[in-house]
Order: C-alpha cells, then sequence, then structure tokens
C-alpha cells in the first residue's frame, strides 16, 4: 500500500505543481458552471430534483472529458521523458504502479468534483433536495470518473506519447458515450450487448435521479477494474518485449 | 556477489545477446565495452531488471532477478545514460522519493541522505529544483538515486557523457567511492574512462562476450596488439628516413608525407612498442626527430583487435 500511495502522491503533486493540472480544474470548472447556468437556471420553473439531474448529467460528461486530459500524462509523460525508468527499476509490482497512478487521477478529479459543491449547494438552499440526492449524484459522478481515470491510465500504458493516449482514451470513451445509437443500428443479441455499455443512458440515469443502482454501481466499477487490468498487462508486456 | 549465466535475449527472431557468462566480485569496478549494437544497451537492461532475458539466469548477492524479479531489483541501482528525473522537484526531494520508491521507510531515507548527497557531491545544491541544475549535476542526482538504498549492484550507463573535464576528474571520484560499498558496472564508449576507472573489463562483440579480464590480461590475449601505432614529425631525407626505418626495428606497415621545408609526417605500426629503438634507429640515419605521438590509446587497440573477429 505504501509503494502505491507513494506513486499516488507524486503523481498528484505533478499536476498541482503545474499550470496543466490547474488548467484542466479551470476549464471543466468554468464549462461546468456554464452548463449549469444554461440549463439548471432557467427562467422557466423546474423542480429542484430535475436541475440536480441536469447538473450530474452535465458534470458526468465533463469529469469523462476532464479524466482524458488528466490521465494522458500518466504513463505517456514518464515514457517521454524517460522517469518511467525509476518506476520499472523499483521493486514496485506493475500493479501497483498502475493503481497508484489511477488513485492520483482520482483524486485530482475529486478535487474537481468537490469545487463544483457550490452548484448542488445552490439547489439545496433555494429548493428541495435532501443531502442524500446531493451524494448520491456524486456517486454516480465519481464512478463515471473513475471508468474514465482507468480508460485514460490504460490508454496512457500502451502509448508512446501523451497525444496518443488522448486520442485513445478519447475513442473509448466516445465508444461508451454513444453506444445508446450504436444499439439502435444492431440487431439482436448485439443491440441487447452494446445498449448494456452505455454510460449515461443505461447506468447514469438512476444516480441523475438520486437512486443508487446496484447494476451501475457494478458496472463502473468492472469497467474500472477490467482497464486497471489492462494497463496492468500492458506494463507486464513491456518487460517481455 | 554477481552470476551472470548463459544469458540470451531475442528481439521477435533477432537474435540480441547469446549466452553471457561472467560474474564480479564485491566492490569490484567493471568496465563493460561493446561497438554499437553489440548488445550493451540489452544486457544492461536485463541486469536493471527493465527486461526478463529469453534464457539463462542472473544471481543478484543469492538472489534470483528474474524469478524474484522485486526483491531483485531492491539490490540494483541503475542510472540510464539519460539520468531519469522529476525536474519539478529539489534535488534533496527527489532523491528522498527515490528511497522511498526503492523501498526504504521515510526514517531510514532521512538517515541516509545527507551521506548519500556528500557521496554524489550534491551537498551545496541540494535545495535547488533540478530543472535549474547544469547537465554534471543532473548526471550526479542520477547516480544518488541509484546508491540511496545501498544496492549491490551499481549500473551506470555512459556516467561521463557530456560532462566536461572537471566534471569527469569529479564523477571518477564518485565512482570510486561508489564501489566501497558495492559493486559498479560501467559501461562506456570512452575508452580511455574505462581504462582509467575500471579494475576488470568485458568485451562484449555480436551479441557475445569475446573477452573478459584486466587491461594487461586483454592486452596479452590480443598478441599484435600489444604493438604502438605512433605518429612522428621528422626532418631528413626520404632516404635517410627509409634506411632508419629498415634497421632492424619490426615495423608492420609504415607511410610517409612530405610536409614541406624538409619535414615529413611518419605514420608507423610496430610489431612490439620498440618506440625507443625506432627513434635511436632514425636518429642515427640522420633523421631529426621533432615530434612523437601515439596514435591510439593501448586499450583502443585492444578493443579493436578483440572485437574485430567478433564483428566481422
Amino acid at each position: 500500500m505504501k509503494g502505491i500511495l507513494l506513486v499516488a502522491r507524486r503523481d498528484f503533486w505533478a499536476y498541482i505543481n503545474t499550470v496543466w493540472g490547474w488548467a484542466i480544474l479551470a476549464l471543466a470548472l468554468l464549462l461546468d458552471g456554464l452548463f449549469f447556468n444554461v440549463f439548471g437556471l432557467t427562467a422557466t420553473a423546474q423542480y429542484s430534483a430535475d436541475v440536480l439531474d441536469q447538473f450530474v448529467f452535465f458534470t458526468s460528461g465533463i469529469t469523462l472529458a476532464a479524466a482524458v486530459l488528466i490521465t494522458m500524462r500518466l504513463f505517456a509523460e514518464e515514457r517521454q521523458t524517460g522517469t518511467i525508468v525509476l518506476l520499472d527499476s523499483s521493486p514496485l509490482s506493475e500493479g501497483q504502479i498502475v493503481f497508484g497512478k489511477y488513485l492520483s487521477g482520482m483524486a485530482f478529479l475529486s478535487l474537481f468534483a468537490i469545487a463544483t459543491a457550490y452548484m448542488p449547494a445552490l439547489i439545496f438552499v433555494n429548493g428541495k433536495v435532501s443531502l442524500e440526492q446531493i451524494a448520491v449524484g456524486y456517486l454516480g459522478i465519481l464512478l463515471m470518473g473513475s471508468a474514465g481515470v482507468a480508460i485514460g491510465t490504460w490508454a496512457s500504458s500502451i502509448s508512446r506519447n501523451q497525444l496518443l493516449a488522448a486520442v485513445i482514451s478519447t475513442v473509448v470513451s466516445v465508444f461508451f458515450v454513444t453506444c445508446w445509437m450504436l444499439a439502435r443500428l444492431l440487431d439482436p443479441p448485439f443491440k441487447a450487448i452494446v445498449s448494456y455499455l452505455a454510460f449515461f443512458d443505461k447506468h447514469l440515469q438512476p444516480f441523475q435521479e438520486g437512486r443508487i443502482d446496484t447494476q451501475g454501481v457494478f458496472f463502473f466499477v468492472s469497467l474500472t477494474f477490467a482497464f486497471l487490468l489492462l494497463a496492468n498487462r500492458s506494463l507486464i508486456a513491456r518487460r517481455w518485449e | 556477489m554477481i552470476t551472470v549465466e548463459g544469458l540470451t535475449h531475442y528481439y521477435g527472431e533477432r537474435r540480441a545477446i547469446e549466452d553471457i557468462r561472467f560474474q564480479i566480485s564485491a566492490n569490484e569496478i567493471v568496465g563493460f565495452l561493446g561497438l554499437n549494437g553489440a548488445g550493451k544497451s540489452t544486457t544492461l537492461r536485463i541486469l536493471a531488471g527493465l527486461l526478463v532475458p529469453s534464457a539463462g539466469s542472473i544471481t543478484i548477492d543469492g538472489v534470483d532477478l528474474v524469478s524474484a524479479g522485486s526483491s531483485a531489483r531492491a539490490r540494483i541501482g541503475y542510472l540510464p545514460e539519460d539520468p531519469p528525473l522529476y525536474r519539478e522537484m529539489t534535488v534533496r526531494e527527489f532523491v528522498a522519493y527515490c528511497g522511498e520508491l526503492k523501498g526504504l521507510d521515510h526514517a531510514t531515507v532521512q538517515s541516509r541522505l545527507d551521506g548519500v548527497l556528500k557521496v554524489a557531491q550534491l551537498t551545496h545544491v541540494q535545495h535547488r529544483v533540478i530543472q535549474e541544475l547544469s547537465h554534471g549535476y543532473r548526471k550526479r542526482c542520477g547516480i544518488a538515486q541509484a546508491i540511496i538504498h545501498k544496492p549491490k549492484l551499481v549500473i551506470l550507463d555512459e556516467p561521463i557523457s557530456g560532462l566536461d573535464p572537471r566534471q569527469i576528474v569529479e564523477m571518477r571520484q564518485v565512482i570510486r567511492d561508489l564501489a566501497k560499498d558495492c559493486t559498479v558496472l560501467i559501461s562506456s564508449h570512452i575508452l580511455g574512462e574505462i581504462s582509467e576507472t575500471c579494475d576488470r573489463i568485458l568485451v562484449l562483440a555480436g551479441g557475445k562476450i569475446v573477452a573478459q579480464g584486466t587491461e594487461a590480461e586483454l592486452a596479452s590475449r590480443a598478441g599484435s596488439a600489444a604493438g604502438a601505432r605512433l605518429t612522428l614529425l621528422v626532418r631528413g631525407t626520404a632516404a635517410a628516413i627509409d634506411a632508419g626505418l629498415a634497421a632492424g626495428v619490426p615495423v608492420i606497415k609504415f607511410d610517409k608525407h612530405e610536409e614541406g621545408a624538409g619535414l615529413w609526417r611518419l605514420h608507423v605500426a610496430l610489431a612490439n612498442d620498440d618506440r625507443e629503438a625506432l627513434v635511436a634507429a632514425l636518429v642515427a640515419a640522420g633523421v631529426g626527430i621533432r615530434k612523437l605521438v601515439e596514435d591510439e590509446s593501448e586499450l583502443e587497440q585492444i578493443f579493436l583487435g578483440l572485437t574485430q573477429g567478433a564483428s566481422a
């Protein structure tokens, strides 16, 4: 565990100590605030639960996009600068390195999530939503963010440069976002399979409504685990090249 | 203490190294010589635990690197040619971080830090951000990260490349100090440096170890390489020069170029290092010697002699 936290700590501080980290945070918060203003605080009357629903929806989308930008550097940058040798020649296992990197990404995404708290706080103060509803919404945001960070960690682990890592994780993330559209073009049983993979349409909706959906939790956790496992395998494979 | 047996590695169908075997004792400084493509980098990457060999075994202090990778890597310090550095950190932060990365606890790292910074001659820059440091200091940061955990084997890939003459002298001292506590394996293209720093030399060619031993042992093994290649600037007539060179000193080959004003530049390869006799013969033939320089260091001749056959 110490090794995991060591890797996570350095990568987290690398976000904090660079303009890149703050630029991502600022851009994500700007977009989130803009969407909240446009879609949440409309002139027409809305139920506060619907406003929270909207907030969880677009904050999840921004979290997913931010995950691409945050994770693209995790391994690809270390490979570009040669510092990957420090990790590869250390006694840490590939699993510890991968999980440490993932945790740093999640810690930074959590920082973003905390910084968005003023928006649901506004809904809470001025409307009728419970703290539980807000907490469940954030659980959905972080679960989707977790899947996004895992996808990005894997993409970075197989890429020689950061741009390629960003492209790969964007393509994979967009696939999961647009699955509902792809499903319409397919026949059973593929229709059901692809439809099941849809991030927003299938798995985030209950969290937007303030309901914990165990199927959704299982889906996002499984996806996170699967991509972290792939990243682990890609690091191991490099030792056997 | 470090035993390498039958080390072989393939990249796909291409064989990079084959059946490499050697042993290195504790506190020995061993030089690793080889032309580009000889398999040096592959061997070093395997020894550093970055690559798993296709066949063979490496034992470091009794621990097998292949089967017990994690604990074996804790016994190795590795400095690649381009030092791997987190440049946003200060020197002290970076070395401390690497210590913990190598499995040391925080208290142990703190207790060792001052000593390691002293060995690497970094004490006076320990609070500076690595980004601001010169290439020489960055190399030393690389060495500090490689030794903070007191490894049994330190691998230094081209440790003096890019350093200025003063930094080279300082780096030699750093390397000698390292050998007090561990075994050092140095890879370098600069043969004079290997000759200057190392107790023993391993010569790699065509993916195989073609020779190993001290410089003197390699010289005797290389046979004809024990001769000398000289360049002379002399004053005299062509006939006198020919007579001097024919006067009993075994010359493998020579050629001469007229420089004007009665001066000649001679390139002479002697079968044995009989340079005093050569000078005496030329002087006796009426040739004035203005300058005599050795073309290549002895190690260069040995190295070329040993690798020529293997590379062909």
